[in-house]
């Protein structure tokens, strides 16, 4: 599978990724290189396989996992959620540039 | 009766789908143990998953499963005993993760059906398409700071479901039904508290229009977050009433994201419509597949309440209520269950009618809830007892209902203390009438002569003389023998 400049763009804005247009078309053939040795895995036969939606086959695990209970056992840090924010604001938010809509 | 707008060109109809947030009531997060509840300072109830940190693993919230599944049985859907937790990707400041935990195509709850009971009486079966479980996004403060918008992530991780409706819904008032009707089984569930002010429901509206008698589902809109039920109205009619002029024009309507004004009854294109739905799901890595047997189902299903819809089926059977009266009744369980408490052992109609017009009339003038109401279901079901086995006359039991309403002492305190008993001894009545007839025989040639209306005149005057304690049909009946 290979990329075009405009899906590397389109790529790039999503992830928010700055890519200048002069490494487009470098990018754009690394990616496609990455793409095609994962290619690679669709010819094994997996017809029938059923789809996997993480790294355990919950078939093969005896105990099944555990929920939580719904207790609160967290919060009250607001000093610590906050320390390493860059633009901390009075009453204990975070501060950002303006969103407005 | 069915709802069309109408167009330079002909009648259109408004195809219109649901999408309620219903935060679920819980005291901890979906994935993390900071609480849940309402009000708090900002970024006091976050734990470092909830802001995102790295390396910050999710667990999820068993009780948050329980409420979910009890849900999807209450809206008589499919409940999948497997489903899956995915990414859904975008930027916003406020998800730090840059991503929101929740489920994608395969949700835990499918396909289910709510019964609108519409204003005319008649009842509507609306289709849901889905209800899955995710995670809130923080909220942003725009008007604190004239250059910053301010962060709060203590609803960021709080449980909500999605409840998705098929689009089945054609009027702004069968909209403005079905969330009401949701509302109400939500509440019955206690699974959300459906506070629409305090965003525990929150709603987004997919909107479109075709001409009548077209089957096509045409490009829609969804206008984002409108927080009453008569704001979701007013944007669907403004909605659809824009989609016909474009339209009519020779536009096309561009499926996109708005937001509704309510100063301006105005809705708003909102997202860039390019990256509007690029969200890139995958399953989430830090998550296992949710499962669950038949036995967890049937033990939440043996845990539900009689829900609205049987509750309304058994008011009508049991009390003799009209479909109306029963409904109205059923729509908050708080009401329901005080109706029952009074009609407990008398007469059901008459009970209704003091709960629906009396007792709601006084509430409602007063600005309080049933749970606030000064007079307890026992005692007006003991004023109905007075009135149904002739103790007092509708007119006295208004009066004790008033004393009733401002000390909160029981009826039969007041008849007592004001020697308020309604007299049916036909011997002291008598002696009323004969008075009044010899006072007045003016008054009995002019009634005897054929001016019989004069009977209501009389009655009034046998009440008067008896302090209101008369039982007025016995006035009536007694009057007519002595004078005839």
């Amino acid at each position: 599978m290979s990329l075009d400049k405009a899906t590397v763009r389109r790529i790039a804005t999503l992830a928010r990724i700055e890519v200048p247009d002069a490494d487009l078309e470098a990018t754009a053939a690394q990616l496609s290189g990455i793409l095609s040795w994962i290619e690679q895995l669709s010819e094994v036969d997996t017809s029938n396989v059923a789809p996997m939606s993480g790294g355990i086959d919950m078939e093969s695990i005896s105990t099944k996992p555990r929920w939580r209970e719904d207790k609160v056992t967290d919060g009250g840090q607001t000093e610590k959620v906050l320390a390493n924010a860059p633009d901390p604001q009075d009453g204990g938010f975070f501060g950002v540039p303006k969103v407005v809509e | 009766m069915s709802y069309i707008i109408k167009g330079d060109t002909g009648d259109w109809e408004v195809v219109i789908g649901l999408e309620v947030h219903a935060q679920v009531i819980s005291k901890s997060k979906l994935f993390s143990g900071a609480p849940t509840e309402f009000g708090a300072g900002p970024n006091t109830q976050v734990s470092f998953i909830d802001a995102g940190m790295p390396g910050m693993l999710p667990v999820l919230n068993g009780h948050a499963v329980e409420q979910a599944v009890r849900t999807g049985l209450g809206l008589k859907a499919k409940i999948n005993k497997r489903s899956i937790f995915a990414r859904k990707n975008y930027f916003y400041a406020d998800m730090p993760q840059g991503y929101q935990i929740s489920q994608y195509d395969m949700p835990i709850v499918g396909e289910g059906t709510i019964v609108l009971d519409m204003p005319d009486g008649t009842s509507r079966s609306v289709g849901i398409e889905r209800l899955h479980l995710e995670q809130d996004a923080g909220k942003s403060v725009h008007d604190q700071h004239a250059t910053k918008t301010c962060i709060d992530l203590n609803r960021s991780g709080v449980p909500l479901m999605e409840i998705v409706s098929k689009p089945d819904l054609r009027s702004p008032e069968e909209a403005g039904a079905y969330l009401k009707k949701l509302r109400s089984i939500l509440v019955y569930l206690g699974t959300c508290d459906g506070n629409m002010e305090e965003g525990s429901m929150r709603c987004d509206a997919n909107v479109s229009v075709r001409p009548v008698g077209s089957t096509e589902l045409r490009t829609r809109c969804e206008i984002k977050n409108v927080n009453s039920m008569r704001f979701v109205m007013q944007a669907i009619e403004h909605e659809a009433k824009r989609h016909v002029e474009v339209w009519e024009s020779g536009g096309a309507v561009d499926q996109e994201t708005r937001l509704y004004d309510a100063n301006r009854n105005e809705t708003r294109s909102m997202r860039s419509k390019e990256f509007a739905h690029d969200y890139r799901y995958f399953p989430d890595p830090d998550l296992l597949p949710l499962e669950f047997d038949d036995a967890y189902i049937a033990k939440i299903q043996a845990t539900l309440p009689e829900l609205p819809d049987d509750k309304k089926a058994r008011f009508i059977k049991d009390y003799g209520l009209s479909a109306y009266d029963a409904g109205v009744l059923v729509a908050e369980q708080e009401n329901a269950v005080y109706f029952e408490g009074v009609a407990k052992g008398t007469d059901a109609k008459l009970a209704n009618n003091w709960v629906s017009t009396n007792l709601f009339g006084l509430l409602n003038a007063r600005g309080v809830s049933i749970s606030e109401s000064p007079i307890s279901a026992k005692n007006l079901g003991r004023l109905v007892q007075l009135i149904a086995d002739n103790t007092l006359s509708s007119r006295m039991a208004k009066e004790v209902f008033e004393m009733m309403a401002a000390d909160g002492k029981d009826p039969d305190t007041i008849v007592t203390e004001r020697g308020m008993k309604q007299i049916t001894d036909t011997s002291a009545i008598d002696a009323a009438v004969d008075q009044i007839i010899a006072a007045n025989p003016d008054k009995v040639a002019e009634y005897n002569s054929g001016k019989v209306q004069l009977m209501g005149w009389f009655v009034g005057q046998v009440m008067k003389a008896t302090q209101g304690k008369a039982n007025p049909g016995m006035c009536g009946e007694l009057l007519k023998k002595k004078l005839g």
